[in-house]
């Protein structure tokens, strides 16, 4: 396998909290490598730090020590305008309270990452582009009825397929989930992650994170992490 | 703001209509002097300035004080008199559209309609007629004859009494001609207006070497103010110089040449310093404002973190975020000035009839018209006042909004969506 089939790399990433007094090491030396296309699953015990890191490899939080390079380019080397880029175009977060605009409509919150890249002017050009990009996303999500709804008029699993939608309406290079089925029944989460699957199917790179092992033992690779270091069991872990 | 504007356009209005009516009393320039002696060679310097090509009227007036007395009946009063020729003040001034009933024919303005040789008066409105408590007045059908005896003390132009040591005073009776309105309160309380020649009679003002009180000017329409005083005060100065040696010169060193502006200085300033102060007020208004939205957009901040959060995760800049929270104080601002100036408008439309009716029902006014000389209250909104107000309002808004703004623009996206779980 070539250098250039890796995605995301991580190496050697530390991080640890303040806890009162206490400092709470939860990173301790993480090194990760995730292939294009591939669906993989992060899996720990609860503290183990697997959110942490997910949004370390989102550039949501940084590490204390430690390169994540995407394609090939250390994030902690990007400015603040960069840093905003990648996270609008590479990225699509999902997580697991779905973080959905209460005041925005279906249709309006998966539009949302198209608005924020854009100026006033830059967005009354491509509003035509982005809706109807808006609308083929919840149309494959079963979400076309709903696209007028609020959010809180939709069931947990219904929110959290617009938060897909609203992932990946810049057509991210990664998605990175954290627990997107922690907060649904068992029925709903599954078909979270048929969702998941079907992406995966065509391309899309995914990490996902997840407590459930059943979960996690329908993606292709499972990395788990153990007191701030991932335990080998992948190959290329 | 409806508050804001309401009052503004009213207070604006008072103001603007006090300094045009001053204006129009005045005229645009006057070369004068506090002096009650005068100054002499007034007519050639009017020669002098009235053929040049910035001027458009000259009138040379006489000012003193008197004492009047109606000559049938027991009833006496001070009084500022001013002498003029009638027509020619009224080049200047507007002189001729103050009168009720020479309006249309200034030039015979002191010639009483029962008798137009005796000699007449102008009399201010408010010093002759009551108004009512709606603040109008009534009006003869024609002026009546009325007798009153007007006493000055003649001066020399050294200022000694010119009478001293006979019976001191020069006395003559005029008759009732006409009413003046300038819509001044102070002007029409207190003057009377005699022919130019009667009031330098009377204050020992036409001697070999005639004077008068003051030289009122009107510039062309196209003349700006300050230039047509600076070219009146060159050319005064160059009088001055020629005139030294002359008999009585040195009454011209205490001549100056004001605009109307400074003319009427002391009167302006007090309007002025209310509506300065009510500025002060709404000012000190406007910084409560920008407390109020600077509170109302913290709690906003501290409500919405989460959504900030959800921004920034999706990748919107600070700058972004900023811009955001700004729109929105923006348009809080626009649309809450935008709703009070229309409301404040719809009121000042209505306003007199509402005073009126108050009036009517209640007994209430907004000022007592038996004691001002306010007509209809001021309910024209002035564009550049309603500008600056919104222009205000919505900076308010911004200025209360910026510290909140930028902490939202702070917040850490793993802190706002909480997802700092081990």
């Amino acid at each position: 396998m070539s250098k250039d089939d890796f995605i995301l790399k991580a190496e050697g990433l530390y991080k640890s909290y303040r806890m009162g007094e206490a400092k709470v090491s939860v990173l301790r030396g993480v090194d990760l490598a995730v292939r294009k296309s591939e669906f993989v699953a992060i899996v720990g015990a609860s503290g183990s730090g697997k959110s942490t890191l997910l949004h370390i490899l989102g550039a949501l939080d940084r590490p204390e020590k430690g390169v994540v390079s995407f394609e090939g380019r250390d994030l902690s080397r990007m400015g603040e305008r960069e840093l905003n880029k990648f996270r609008n175009k590479m990225v699509g977060f999902v997580f697991q309270f779905y973080h959905l605009l209460d005041e925005l409509n279906v249709l309006e919150n998966v539009f949302l990452p198209a608005m924020a890249s854009k100026s006033v002017f830059g967005w009354l050009g491509s509003r035509r582009w982005a809706m109807g990009r808006a609308r083929e996303l919840l149309n494959e999500l079963g979400l076309g009825e709903r696209a007028n709804h609020k959010p809180y008029q939709l069931s947990g699993g219904e929110r959290q397929r617009v938060a897909i939608g609203r992932a990946l309406m810049n057509e991210p290079r990664i998605l990175l989930a954290d627990e997107p089925t922690g907060n649904l029944d068992s029925a709903t989460g599954n078909d979270i992650l048929k969702v998941f699957e079907r992406l995966n199917k065509a391309g899309q790179t995914i990490v996902m994170v997840t407590h459930d092992e059943r979960i996690a033992q329908k993606t292709g690779r499972i990395i788990t992490l153990a007191d701030g270091k991932i335990k080998r069991k992948g190959a290329e872990a | 703001m409806f508050v804001v504007v309401v009052v503004m356009t009213v207070i604006t209005g008072l103001v603007r209509d006090f300094k045009d009516n001053n204006h129009k009393w005045v005229g645009d320039c006057v070369v004068g002097t506090e002096s009650l002696v005068g100054f002499p060679y007034y007519e050639d310097f009017i020669k002098r300035i009235d053929g040049t090509d910035f001027v458009e009227g000259v009138s040379a007036v006489v000012k003193s004080y008197a004492l009047v007395k109606n000559r049938n009946l027991e009833w006496s009063s001070d009084a500022e008199i001013m002498g003029i020729d009638a027509l020619k003040h009224s080049r200047v001034t507007n002189f001729g559209e103050t009168l009720h009933y020479r309006k249309n024919d200034v030039a015979d303005a002191f010639e009483p309609v029962y008798d137009p040789n005796l000699s007449g008066f102008v009399i201010g409105i408010d010093k002759w007629l009551v108004r009512d408590d709606k603040g109008k007045y009534s009006y003869e059908d024609s002026p009546y004859e009325v007798a009153l005896l007007v006493s000055c003390f003649p001066l020399t132009s050294k200022g000694a009494l010119a009478k001293a040591g006979t019976d001191l005073v020069n006395t003559k009776t005029f008759y009732y001609s006409d009413i003046s309105r300038s819509g001044l309160a102070g002007v029409d309380g207190s003057f009377i207006y005699l022919p130019l020649e009667e009031a330098q009679l009377l204050c020992g003002m036409a001697g070999a070497v005639k004077r008068v009180s003051a030289i009122h000017i009107k510039f062309k329409p196209n003349v700006k103010l300050a230039d047509g005083c600076e070219k009146v005060a060159a050319l005064w100065k160059g009088f001055v110089e020629e005139k030294k040696g002359a008999e009585h010169a040195g009454l011209l060193d205490t001549v100056t040449v004001q605009s109307w502006k400074d003319y009427r200085r002391e009167f302006i300033a007090a309007m002025e310093k209310e509506q300065t102060m009510l500025t002060i007020m709404f000012a000190l208004i406007g910084v409560t404002t920008v407390f109020i939205v600077f509170v109302v957009f913290y709690m906003i901040v501290s409500h919405k973190s989460k959504d900030v959060g959800i921004l920034k995760s999706i990748g919107a800049s600070k700058a972004d975020v900023i811009e955001l929270f700004s729109c929105f104080a923006f348009l809080m601002g626009l649309l809450g000035s935008a709703a009070g100036a229309f409301g404040g408008w719809l009121f000042l439309l209505k306003i007199n009839r509402i005073e009126d009716f108050l009036f009517e029902h209640f007994g209430f006014q907004l000022w007592d018209r038996t004691m001002y000389a306010i007509g209809d209250i001021p309910s024209v909104i002035d564009l550049k006042v309603l500008a600056v107000i919104i222009v205000s309002a919505v900076a308010a808004c911004l200025a209360g909004a910026f510290l909140p703004s930028r902490r939202a623009a702070k917040l850490e996206v793993v802190e706002t969506l909480q997802v700092n779980q081990l």
